[in-house]
Parts: structure tokens; C-alpha cells; sequence
């Protein structure tokens, strides 16, 4: 197969796209698109400062590398899980998130939970009793206030993560079984900022996670291959094992799911419910961050159940 | 002489002349769902694999801690 820009060979071939592209090329089309999936969506402008949020893996690392490359002011954060599982997980994506800074110059913060806390996440997913014996759930919720509690601190305009659209199409998918309409509400490349809370951005949410690893390879960007041990047989990549089997027999398949409810959205397919479903935000009296309910919120709740025992 | 095809290491074997996408049909592998390299390199679908060859296959999936 031959690059369709210069007739070499190619390396990468997106068949959604109808694209195959050689090493060099394909470097310079992932920037070129994001570049214009921000701009398209509203996410930010150079004069902003973005903080991505980083976990040692192949997407959050090549964003961070991507957005250095298009010259915006970009540092990184990494919140340290303490999850070991006898593989040393954590310490092994530190290491990879340290190692890609330092080798680059630049800035990344860290916060370890356990320090931070007294725990770790799966220590805390068991004292809060909160997951069902998973720390899945713990740990979005603490990794969601962390990134707010560090992006608002510091400074930061904007909060960026990683997502690709195969996880974005996962998660559609799972709320379009269960027709969770809040969630599904609330699935977008941009997320508004609200008082003491950063705008959340998607720049990668475009490219499927085929697409991200190529790049990361290709970059020479070392990233943490081995999957998160409590995340192996979880729904999520049981979806994304569906949604790929539909691929591989329709190309583009994933991605039409996905762009075409961004669309339907956009069109008003849940109009009629947005005043009704949309609350408005409370700020929590312990900490600060906007929560959906009036007094505390999720993550003071659960620390708290937490230092009772 | 065989063909072999590496994932999270395990190995699967199959008949060398045939193209990369008949490979990983034959040996069950859901093409989407990896990337595979020869000697360092990044091959495609219709690569021709030959007596010998080893092709490591990089999974693309991850449940993400971010």
C-alpha cells in the first residue's frame, strides 16, 4: 500500500478515511487534525493555559506531544494511584511520565494519592466500600477531583485529556443500552468551565485508538503498554472489543456512531430535555468543587466515610 | 518453516505466503485490534508474509487510567 501523499510506503491505513499514509506523513496529519478538531470545537487558543492530565499511557503522552508540537503552553499532571498488583503499575507509569517530561524539559506535576491521603486507591475503594470490591469507581471520582483541585490551583484555563473515540464510543455505547440520558447529555469534546471548575477538553477524541498507538510508535514515545490490572474484563473493554469486531466489518463504523450523535445532539435530539435535566451546580461546603447536589460533594462524602473507620 | 505471530506472548503459527489479514484471520485475531511490526517495522494488511518471518502484534486496546 502506497502513501497517498508522496507514493511510498505506507505505514498506517485508516480505511474510515479512505487514507494510508508513510511514517512522515502520518507525523504530520495527526497534529494538522487535531489542530483542527480544537479549533473546530471550540476548545481552547494559544494564549491559554492547558494542563493535560497524564498516565504514563500511549494517548495522554502523545497529547501532551501533539500540543507541544503545535506550540501551545502545555504542562502535565500525573496523580499517582498507588496500584502495584505485584506488576509495580503506578510506579512504572510515573517513571514513563517522568521520563517523557524530562527527556522533552518539560513541566509535569505530581500528586500521589497515598501522600496526599493516606491511602491508596484500592485501600480507599475498600475502607469507602464504593465499587462493589472494584476500585474503578473510587478511582475516576478521586481522579476527577484531583485534576479540577490542581487545574484550579495552579492556574490552569484548561484541563485536557486523552480520550480517543474508541473510548468515546465505548461509553456511548454503554449509555445508549442503559438510555442514560444525564450521561448522554453530558458526553462532549468540551466540557464548560464553571466557577472553580477548568473547561475539559477532548483533542484526541477524533482518532481511534489504532491510530494513537501508531503514532505513539512512531513517535518513539515509551508508554505503558500493559493495561491497568483492575481495568482487564472490565465493560468498558468488553465494549470496545464489540464496536471493533462491527469495524472490522464496516469500516468507519465507530466513527459515524460516534460524530453521528454529536450531530443529533447538536440537531436537538434531546432539546426538549436540556432545561429540564440540566440542574443547576452547587459548591461544596468542605472543598469547594461544584457538585450536582446540594451540600457535600461525592468525593468529601466518601472521605469522610473513609477517616470514620 | 512457519510463520509466527506474537501477542502479549502467546504465539500462533500459520502457513507462510499468505497476506497479513488472512494471517491474523487464521490465527482469530481481530485485525482492529492490532498493529504489527516486522524486524522494528510497521506492516500492513496486504504485506505478504514469508517462510520465517516473525510478526509481533502491539494490542492497541487499553482501559485507560486517565
Amino acid at each position: 500500500m502506497k502513501c497517498k501523499t508522496c507514493g511510498e510506503k505506507a505505514v498506517v491505513n485508516m480505511k474510515q478515511h479512505k487514507l494510508a499514509l508513510c511514517r512522515e506523513h502520518y507525523l504530520e496529519w495527526i497534529p494538522e487534525q487535531t489542530a483542527r478538531f480544537i479549533k473546530k470545537y471550540w476548545m481552547f487558543g494559544l494564549d491559554e493555559k492547558i494542563l493535560v492530565a497524564v498516565s504514563g499511557g500511549k494517548d495522554s503522552l502523545s497529547l501532551w506531544d501533539i500540543l507541544q508540537r503545535l506550540g501551545y503552553q502545555v504542562d502535565g499532571m500525573y496523580i499517582g494511584l498507588g496500584i502495584d498488583e505485584n506488576i509495580g503499575y503506578s510506579e512504572e507509569s510515573h517513571r514513563l511520565a517522568e521520563k517523557f517530561a524530562n527527556e522533552r524539559g518539560l513541566k509535569l506535576h505530581v500528586v500521589d494519592i497515598q501522600k496526599e491521603y493516606g491511602h491508596s486507591i484500592p485501600a480507599l475503594a475498600q475502607l469507602s466500600n464504593r465499587g462493589h470490591g472494584r476500585p474503578c469507581s473510587v478511582c475516576g471520582l478521586i481522579k476527577r477531583h484531583e485534576m479540577n483541585r490542581i487545574a484550579h490551583d495552579l492556574g490552569y484555563d484548561v484541563l485536557a485529556t486523552g480520550h480517543n473515540l474508541d473510548d468515546e464510543a465505548a461509553v456511548l455505547f454503554g449509555n445508549t443500552l442503559k438510555w442514560s440520558k444525564e450521561f448522554l447529555l453530558r458526553q462532549k469534546p468540551v466540557l464548560p468551565g464553571h466557577d472553580g471548575l477548568a473547561r475539559k477538553v477532548k483533542p484526541l477524541c477524533r482518532f481511534y485508538e489504532k491510530e494513537m498507538t501508531a503514532y505513539a510508535m512512531l513517535r518513539g514515545i515509551e508508554y505503558i503498554y500493559e493495561e491497568c490490572p483492575f481495568s482487564v474484563g472490565s465493560t468498558t473493554i468488553y465494549y470496545k472489543e464489540l464496536l471493533n469486531r462491527l469495524e472490522n466489518e464496516r469500516p468507519g463504523a465507530k466513527l459515524s456512531f460516534y460524530l453521528d450523535f454529536l450531530d443529533a445532539r447538536e440537531n436537538g435530539l434531546f432539546a426538549d430535555d436540556v432545561v429540564k435535566t440540566e440542574p443547576p451546580l452547587f459548591n461544596c461546603p468542605t472543598c469547594g468543587q461544584p457538585t450536582r447536589y446540594e451540600g457535600k460533594c461525592s468525593f468529601c462524602r466518601m472521605m469522610e466515610r473513609v477517616e470514620e473507620k | 518453516m512457519t510463520v509466527k505471530l506474537i501477542l502479549r506472548g502467546k504465539e500462533y503459527e500459520v502457513k507462510p505466503g499468505m497476506n497479513l489479514l488472512d494471517s491474523l484471520k487464521k490465527a482469530d485475531i481481530l485485525p482492529e485490534g492490532v498493529i504489527a511490526t516486522r524486524n522494528g517495522e510497521m506492516i500492513l494488511e496486504d504485506e505478504i508474509l514469508k517462510d520465517g518471518d516473525v510478526v509481533r502484534l502491539i494490542a492497541v486496546i487499553s482501559g485507560g487510567t486517565v
